[in-house]
């Protein structure tokens, strides 16, 4: 018989071992769904793997995909560390790329360096106050979150649509709604001659700063213990409202960093669909990566691939979008599942009783 | 053959032996009590029979009957039922419904019958409960009997109570011990898991000892040659003195100056009336009270936890009404909460984090914005060794250590600051006897040093071994401050406790 059994203390080989049998799952999982396609699991997992990291440029546009998402996922992770549960950055993102084609478009300047740097402070203020909307929300009135950044994310769509179709519209773009191509001033430099951009440094710095900052300072000590047990955290005297407003400033900062760094980096404009959910993706990566800093460097390049192997697949088998998404979904599905047994274990018993 | 029998129940957490090979047997009719330090293995053995964990080796027999409990909805089927300290009621039902949880039911509930049965249940075992109320609306000792009468309803045949009177004034405990034998005359057996050496003693026909995970033997109670002394000799292998040495102290000027707080509770009614008191340097004023009469609205009113709608607190004649929890302790006022696992700590992090929580604003500790952690690791090492904590590092996350150590560690990391003012709640709650007694010699050491000590508790006990003064808390209001305790017939004490005033019981 199989009995349920609580485990006293997981043991660390744990947090490596369950992710990977996760994966592994999800993978075996995914066969199935893509055997019911008539499609050869082996052969498309064959392609996804070729078509990711096959050679320097297919490993240069997982490392383009996989940009925007460990920037967004370092976003939802400080939020998540203190329980506050963003899943506004889709909706921060598309603030801060707006924020940046206004400072395009009304602080213009030739110097690259100025005008990158005026972007970025655009995206940051801008991402950061509309984050903050519901962190005040949160802390005031003790607003859900989760339905308030909900919430804003369909607002920040709609403004940035009203834009792109209405008043910034490219004259020449003969009805698409796409904004007018960026001057070179404003596009962050590119590397190695590929489409990997500067945004990658900073997905980079990010990691350390966000270890940084939750190992070693005293802001990341409040949002430690305000994670962990904010009744203990009100008992010594932290101040809850103070926190979700930091924390949602710089969670909001960076998502609007995402957003800037994307139209800047690779588009060279704004179009209404640019982010293409990386917001949402940040979400499951954070999650899988036990919100550690460097594991999210890891799981973004995995989740990079994965979009960029799915993009094979559609082309090359004719799969639809949405078998490549329930095959993000299965990985996100199994690592949770696997999540129960780091603090649970099944145990075998021979049936005693007659 | 007796109604209960475990034989040789083994069981073990992650190499942890919690019950290794323990013999236990329960006759019909008898109240059986289960004694032992925490971590002796006592609710290991009783969550086994309840059939909430299973024993890796061992045998159960009920009637003689062998049995295997997968949950406790087997073990109720042979029979066995147990109210726990923290009842298992849904509070926003009603009794009568939260009679037949869990239980097969058609799917229009026979709400007459159920009430019916209730009746003549409390009826025959003297029980009274109103079964249309809701439980939330109930006291805790209504509550109680409402836990018992669930039990009953499912036609326990053994009942096991998880520290009972812990809750209870000692009116509503007396009325307990009558109930438990109506229930053994009537012939149901009861299991009592008490720390009180005095209840096991008067109210129960044998006890049985648990010793780290063992038994250390079952004896009657009333043999001759069973005393106090000997069980906690059996509980702790070695004898022990309960008596506990407070020097007399010189008392200094008024440091803690609280008057007329009041407050309202979580659902908006009034849970402080006109609270005064005033402590003075190195005194411990106490404050008695069944739970939930307004002790914990004090502690958070005064800690700036919870808004005083009117009067003020003044430390060393600074005005810090409604002051925030940091001020508070910026000035010396440090608070040990009950709930020392949810409150206290941050249970997840390590001890080296947890022993900064109320200090890590403060250099050395703090060093710009960052965390100075070879610091915070220095601290805690010191607190680790003044205070005796056992942990196997400063790594170590808090949740593995015992609560014995946690509330060291937690003592230690507030009087490290060496605070003007210790408000100390249900210090010695759930600690076995000589962490209990090494807890209590430190609060004294820590008034004697001049400390003002407010200190909250349940144990009539250690309020009387400690306290210079005591208050009896009532509905949120003092019954009176006794200025000699311990000259004070326990009795008076209890009937204060029940909501007379001072001046009627003089």
């Amino acid at each position: 018989m199989l009995r349920v059994e609580k485990r006293i203390d997981a043991s660390k080989w744990m947090n490596y071992v369950i992710p990977i049998a996760s994966l592994f799952m999800a993978l075996i999982g995914g066969a199935a769904l893509l055997g019911t396609q008539g499609i050869s699991p082996l052969d498309a997992y064959c392609r996804i793997i070729k078509a990711a990291f096959g050679g320097s440029y297919e490993f240069s546009e997982t490392i383009v995909k996989a940009t925007p998402i460990a920037i967004s996922s370092f976003a939802v992770m400080l939020c998540f560390s203190m329980l506050i549960w963003n899943i506004g950055v889709e909706g921060q993102a598309f603030m801060g790329a707006l924020a940046a084609v206004a400072a395009v478009r009304y602080c213009h300047s030739d110097n690259q360096f100025y005008m990158l740097c005026t972007a970025a402070a655009f995206a940051i203020m801008a991402g950061g106050l509309w984050a903050m909307i519901a962190g005040f929300l949160r802390s005031k009135w003790n607003v859900n979150e989760i339905i308030s950044t909900l919430m804003l994310n369909y607002i920040a769509i709609r403004i940035l649509e009203y834009f792109v179709y209405g008043p910034w519209r490219d004259p020449s773009s003969l009805g698409f709604p796409i904004t007018t191509r960026f001057p070179p001033s404003a596009r962050l430099p590119q590397l190695f001659g590929s489409r990997v951009h500067v945004g990658i440094i900073l997905a980079v710095f990010l990691a350390f700063a966000a270890w940084y900052i939750l190992s070693k300072t005293r802001l990341g000590y409040e949002i430690r213990v305000i994670g962990e047990n904010p009744k203990a955290a009100r008992y010594s005297g932290m101040s809850y409202m103070k926190n979700v407003l930091v924390v949602m400033f710089i969670s909001g900062a960076i998502g609007g960093l995402t957003g800037m760094t994307e139209v800047t980096g690779l588009h060279g404009r704004l179009q209404a669909s640019f982010a293409a959910k990386y917001g949402y993706t940040a979400i499951i990566v954070a999650w899988l990566s036990h919100l550690q800093p460097f594991v999210i460097l890891l799981a973004s390049v995995l989740f990079g691939a994965l979009l960029v192997g799915g993009e094979a697949l559609q082309i090359e088998l004719g799969l639809t979008l949405s078998t490549v998404e329930i095959l993000q979904g299965l990985v996100l599905f199994f690592v949770l599942g696997g999540d129960f047994f780091r603090n649970y274990r099944l145990k075998f018993t021979w049936r005693t009783d007659k | 053959m007796p109604l209960v029998e475990m034989k040789r129940i083994t069981k073990r957490f992650s190499g942890v032996v919690a019950n290794s090979n323990v013999d236990f047997s329960v006759e019909y009719g008898e109240v059986h009590a289960l004694l032992g330090e925490n971590g002796a293995g006592k609710s290991t053995l009783m969550n086994i029979l309840y059939g909430l964990y299973h024993p890796d080796s061992g045998e159960i027999y009920i009637d003689g009957v062998k049995r295997v409990f997968r949950s406790p909805s087997d073990a109720i089927l042979s029979g066995v039922g147990m109210v726990h300290q923290h009842f298992m009621l849904v509070e926003t039902q009603t009794v009568w419904e939260n009679m037949i949880l869990g239980m097969k039911m058609p799917f229009v509930l026979p709400k007459k019958q159920i009430i019916k049965k209730i009746a003549e249940l409390s009826e025959k075992y003297n029980l009274k409960v109103n079964p249309l109320s809701n439980v939330w609306q109930l006291s805790i000792g209504e509550q109680q009997r409402a836990a018992v009468l669930q039990m009953l309803y499912r036609n326990a045949k053994v009942l096991i109570l998880d520290e009972p009177t812990a809750v209870l004034t000692p009116q509503e405990s007396k009325e307990l011990f009558v109930t438990i034998r109506n229930m053994t005359a009537l012939g149901h057996s009861v299991i009592f898991i008490s720390h009180k050496m005095n209840e096991v003693m008067n109210e129960t026909d044998r006890v049985t000892v648990l010793r780290k995970g063992e038994t250390a033997g079952t004896v009657n109670t009333k043999s001759p040659d069973t005393s106090q002394e000997l069980l906690s000799e059996m509980m702790m292998g070695r004898k022990v003195s309960f008596d506990i040495n407070k020097p007399k102290r010189d008392l200094g000027k008024v440091v803690f100056d609280v008057n007329s707080i009041c407050a309202s509770n979580d659902r908006g009614g009034a849970a402080l009336k006109n609270i005064s008191f005033r402590i003075r340097k190195s005194e411990i004023f106490g404050v008695a009270g069944v739970a939930g009469n307004g002790q914990l609205e004090l502690c958070e009113a005064i800690y700036g936890l919870r808004v005083a709608v009117s009067g003020y607190v003044k430390i060393n004649e600074k005005d810090l009404t409604n002051a925030s929890a940091r001020a508070l302790m910026d000035c010396g006022v440090h608070y040990i909460p009950a709930d020392r696992r949810s409150t206290g700590m941050v249970t997840a992090l390590d001890v080296k984090s947890n022993s900064i929580l109320t200090d890590y604003w403060i250099p050395p500790i703090s060093s710009g914005n960052s965390i100075n952690w070879k610091e915070a690791g220095n601290q805690a090492k010191s607190i680790i060794e003044q205070f005796n904590v056992s942990t196997p590092s400063v790594n170590t996350a808090v949740k593995n250590l015992s609560g014995g150590n946690l509330q060291k560690l937690m003592l230690g990391r507030e009087l490290s600051n060496s605070p003007e003012v210790l408000i100390v709640m249900h210090p010695t709650w759930g600690l076995d006897v000589s962490a209990t007694r090494y807890i209590r010699e430190r609060i004294i050491s820590a008034s004697e040093t001049g400390t003002a000590v407010l200190l909250i508790s349940e144990d009539i006990e250690e309020l009387l071994a400690l306290s210079d003064r005591l208050a009896i808390i009532f509905k949120g209001e003092f019954m009176g401050i006794i200025a000699d305790p311990k000259s004070m017939p326990i009795e008076k004490i209890g009937l204060m406790m029940a909501g007379t005033h001072i001046s009627e019981v003089l």
